[in-house]
């Protein structure tokens, strides 16, 4: 049995954490790096003294108690030095997305009162820069990545690796300072602020605690008996707090190794070299690694194509009731065990979870037939619940108490209850301490007794274990008053491997109609398949045996949806497919890719006319956002496609 | 604003002639090439572009005129003599081994530097081995520095068209030229892959000092990203100068975009 690291309670903020694996486990690995194609490893050790340079150099630099220090990049080594430097200095890191544009950008730096920048390269660099006169007071950027950036002349910026000499410097002149700083941090501070994505108006601040952070790392650690001898792969935006929570807060509190990819193109090779044993995914990853699987067995030989179909009934009879511990019979323990050695270790294999312990998923329901594949191959995956606001960790579902449709009992320290409207309360210590200079935004959803207003419409089950349904918000009535839950329709659509987006739209009107993405790899390799030629996105998209291929995806969840009673109103009659790709450039998905339902209906009301005004085609130009900066449009004539409903089928009695 | 201040002339093409029996490609050429610079030859179809190239790195042989290159003057020279005083180059139409690894073809530029022989490398002797563990750090930067980690293993024949230019360029940086022979780095590419490309050839001249000549048949990318422009038309000169005097020549409009424009 593993058993938990354990750390002294003293270890309370995330720099006695660090200071405390550097004196117990100095030697042991707490950060790799893949560069030059080869692993490098950081020891606890070295990240302590790298986090100590670069706190005494930004400490040089100005930068003090209370401060915000903005962090842009991708998962480097110097994100966890610069984050965990600023909390040794009693500053506050504020992660920020890359691709934020420089606009987005503004807002942040002015409403944290941002001063100093640690950024990856110079197209951060730039951005900064760019937003230098309207953000006002922004005294220091500091670059990891010097290239591009020899002849930039401007005094703010500074080299990460002069800082940290210049920091060098000013420790052996107050040796004793650091120290003092790291013990002046007490566990109710601010620790971090994380940047919410905003479905409507301005970013929120949330503001968390080293309490409220450590705790929730914890309990989860507790829970998962995670030691130091696991292994995680940084791959996720560091500046979402679940990225934040497993490859910071609890790689500080168990003592594990953090992995950082080479690049974002080498994320799934680097997964297969690590092998990571404790791995967290959106539905989303997980989605495009079973489509990157479903195309390369559809280009396999018959025989491997026919193994693969054989062993894969074998696994969804079984495999999941194995790793439940249920009972399964003799002769089925053998086809498995040889369908193990032929197919799904191999395919674990491939997945990069050969070693994987506890995977999760969150963020978004994941499809039922999705979560049942990777846990009929033996990877325990399990859901999560929890959001920026509560640290994460709400609901987890223990080992052996899985299923796709909940997400589990309350974590340790956690209470729920239901509201009037269906709406989740939660109750826990890891909630945030408030949104930032937003005290009218904090009020509307922390209660005065400290209830959080989560937003979800969900239940608790007969076992207790929590079901989310949707956004509260969301959760609609068709024009006959049928209950319209838009994201299980989406969902339920999303699992196919051709659609990668949909849009449900369907309340308070007499019709469920949708909006449909294709996944521009997979359809493209079908339609090669079948000597279909098409000159681009809009193009294939606008294709009639595209449209057809999408029908019959939608006729099954028709079907699907047909045989319960509560959701047969909600079959979809009408759909198209779009011209573009939803994009958070262009505002129509969240920076975590969350449709923005409200955006869409407006910037697409043309086509949503035209579906319930009956029309067959429609005619639309839109703006799209390069990643440049620039704008341009795009423009094609949508056809319309009716899909066949079903008749309700009635529970028999 | 940039790293390193242009120096001195670098490359002296003198009077260059060139003619295929009754064709003449080149006719009197001279220019001049300073190091550190972004230098560009732009003209239509057939102006001689190529054939320009093909002269500076030693591919044909000039019937009149010499070259100067880094003070030592000639008439003729091998490929392999250019390769070695420090000129490389890319082709339009791609030279790699289609079926090696990314890896693999940018080593091969590479094989300039090394000292083993053929033996001792067959065999992966100490000193060849050693040598291989140091060459591939070096090509390692450069396939950190063209951004292809992720096809590190990929044979260069999968690859699509913008990524197998990337790898050509990639060959010819492994090489450590002082002088880079560009031949239309950004033919058949997308708008996209084009501002990529463009990047890559200026942080090469930030960050290496490498001196750049490059043929481009899209006008804007050339000014852009040049110092200097040259003007080939029918095998003759008409324009050398600022890019933005270029532009603005007349003689140049009338040739590029024909008259009545």
């Amino acid at each position: 049995m593993n058993t938990v690291t354990s750390t002294p309670p003293s270890a309370d903020t995330f720099p006695r954490l660090l200071l405390h694996h550097a004196a117990v486990r100095g030697e042991r690995p707490s950060i790799r790096e893949k560069d030059l194609g080869i692993w490098q490893t950081h020891t606890w050790r070295q990240v302590a003294a790298e986090v100590r340079a670069l706190a005494c150099g930004l400490a040089a630099q100005g930068l003090r108690r209370g401060d915000h220090l903005a962090i842009i990049g991708a998962n480097r080594p110097w994100v966890t030095f610069a984050t965990a430097a600023a909390q040794s200095l009693g500053a506050i890191p504020v992660g920020l997305y890359q691709d934020a544009t420089a606009q987005e950008l503004v807002y942040v730096f002015q409403n944290a009162e941002i001063r100093h920048a640690v950024v990856e390269d110079q197209e951060q660099v730039d951005k900064v820069l760019e937003i230098a006169q309207q953000a006002g007071q922004i005294a220091h950027i500091i670059y990891d990545d010097p290239r591009g950036l020899r002849h930039y002349s401007q005094p703010e910026l500074m080299a990460l690796a002069k800082l940290q000499a210049l920091g060098r410097g000013f420790d052996a002149a107050n040796p004793s300072f650091f120290e003092a700083e790291v013990a002046k941090g007490r566990p109710d501070d601010a620790a971090a602020m994380f940047y919410t994505s905003g479905t409507t108006g301005h970013p929120k601040g949330v503001v968390h605690t080293y309490a409220a952070l450590i705790g929730r790392a914890r309990a989860g650690c507790e829970m998962e008996h995670l030691t130091d001898a696991e292994e995680v792969l940084a791959y996720l935006p560091p500046a979402w707090i679940g990225q934040s929570i497993f490859s910071y807060a609890q790689a500080l509190v168990a003592g594990f190794c953090v992995n950082c990819p080479e690049a974002a193109g080498t994320v799934t090779l680097d997964m297969r070299e690590i092998g990571p044993t404790y791995y967290f995914a959106p539905p989303r990853v997980y989605e495009n690694l079973l489509t990157s699987v479903t195309i390369r067995m559809e280009d396999a030989g018959a025989i491997k194509r026919g193994m693969f179909k054989y062993f894969m009934g074998v696994a969804e009879r079984v495999g999941g009731r194995l790793l439940d511990g249920a009972a399964v019979s003799p002769g089925q323990r053998i086809l498995y065990a040889i369908g193990d050695l032929c197919t799904y270790g191999p395919l674990r294999n491939a997945l990069g979870m050969s070693r994987v312990r506890v995977a999760y998923t969150a963020g978004e329901a994941i499809g039922p037939d999705l979560f049942r594949f990777y846990r009929s191959l033996g990877i325990n995956l399990k859901q999560l619940y929890g959001s920026t606001e509560t640290a994460v960790f709400v609901c987890v579902q223990p080992d052996g108490q899985v299923s796709a449709d909940t997400v589990g009992p309350p974590v340790a320290g956690v209470e729920l209850k239901i509201a009037e409207n269906g709406e989740l309360m939660i109750k826990s210590p890891g909630l945030l301490k408030e949104y930032y200079k937003n005290p009218g935004a904090t009020a509307e959803v922390l209660t005065n007794d400290g209830w959080y207003h989560s937003g979800d419409a969900g239940f608790l089950d007969a076992a207790g274990h929590l079901r989310i349904i949707d956004r509260a918000k969301d959760v609609g009535r068709l024009a006959n008053g049928a209950m319209f839950a838009p994201k299980y329709l989406e969902n339920k659509l999303k699992f196919f491997p051709f659609i990668k987006e949909a849009v449900a739209l369907g309340d308070r009107r007499e019709m469920v109609c949708a909006l449909i993405n294709i996944e521009m790899e997979a359809v493209g390799n079908w339609a090669e398949k079948r000597g279909l030629s098409y000159s681009g996105y809009v193009d294939l998209a606008s294709q009639p045996a595209v449209y057809d291929l999408i029908r019959e995806a939608i006729e099954k969840v028709n079907a699907d949806l047909a045989r319960e009673e509560r959701l047969a109103d909600s079959q979809i009659r009408r759909f198209l497919i779009l011209h573009k790709e939803l994009d958070a450039d262009d505002g129509e998905l969240t920076r975590t890719s969350k449709v923005k339902r409200g955006f869409i209906g407006e910037k697409f009301a043309v086509l949503i006319d035209a579906l319930y005004g009956g029309k067959v085609e429609q005619y639309v130009a839109t703006q799209v956002k390069f990643e440049d900066g620039r704008t341009g449009k795009v423009s094609a004539t949508l056809k319309i496609m009716d899909a066949r409903i079903f008749p309700a089928m009635k529970k028999a009695a | 604003m940039r790293a390193r201040e242009i120096g001195g002339v670098m490359l002296d093409v003198k009077n260059i002639s060139l003619s295929f029996g009754g064709v003449k490609a080149l006719q009197g050429i001279s220019f001049d090439v300073r190091e550190h610079e972004v230098r560009a030859i732009i003209g239509p179809n057939g102006a001689g572009k190529s054939s320009m190239l093909n002269c500076i790195n030693g591919v044909y042989h000039p019937q009149q005129g010499e070259i100067a290159f880094r003070g030592e003057v000639r008439r003729d020279m091998d490929t392999h003599h250019a390769a070695a005083s420090g000129i490389g180059r890319t082709f339009q139409n791609l030279a790699l081994f289609k079926g090696m690894s990314v890896l693999d073809n940018i080593m091969t530029g590479r094989n300039l530097k090394m000292k083993t022989g053929v033996l001792a490398q067959a065999f992966h002797l100490g000193p060849a081995r050693a040598e291989e563990l140091r060459e591939r750090e070096f090509v390692e930067q450069i396939i950190d520095f063209l951004e292809i980690q992720a096809y590190r293993k990929t044979p260069v024949g999968r690859l699509p068209y913008g990524l197998q230019k990337r790898v050509d360029l990639g060959r010819a940086l492994a090489a450590e030229p002082r002088l880079l022979l560009l031949d239309e780095p950004m033919a058949g590419m997308n708008m996209e892959e084009k501002q990529d490309m463009c990047r890559f050839v200026l942080d090469i001249n930030d960050e290496f000092g490498t001196t750049i000549v490059l043929i481009e048949h899209d006008m804007s990318v050339v000014m852009d990203i040049s110092d200097r422009v040259v003007v080939l038309d029918y095998g003759k000169k008409i324009g050398d100068g600022a890019p933005d005097a270029v532009r603005n020549d007349p003689e140049v409009i009338k040739a590029y975009l024909g008259v009545g424009h």
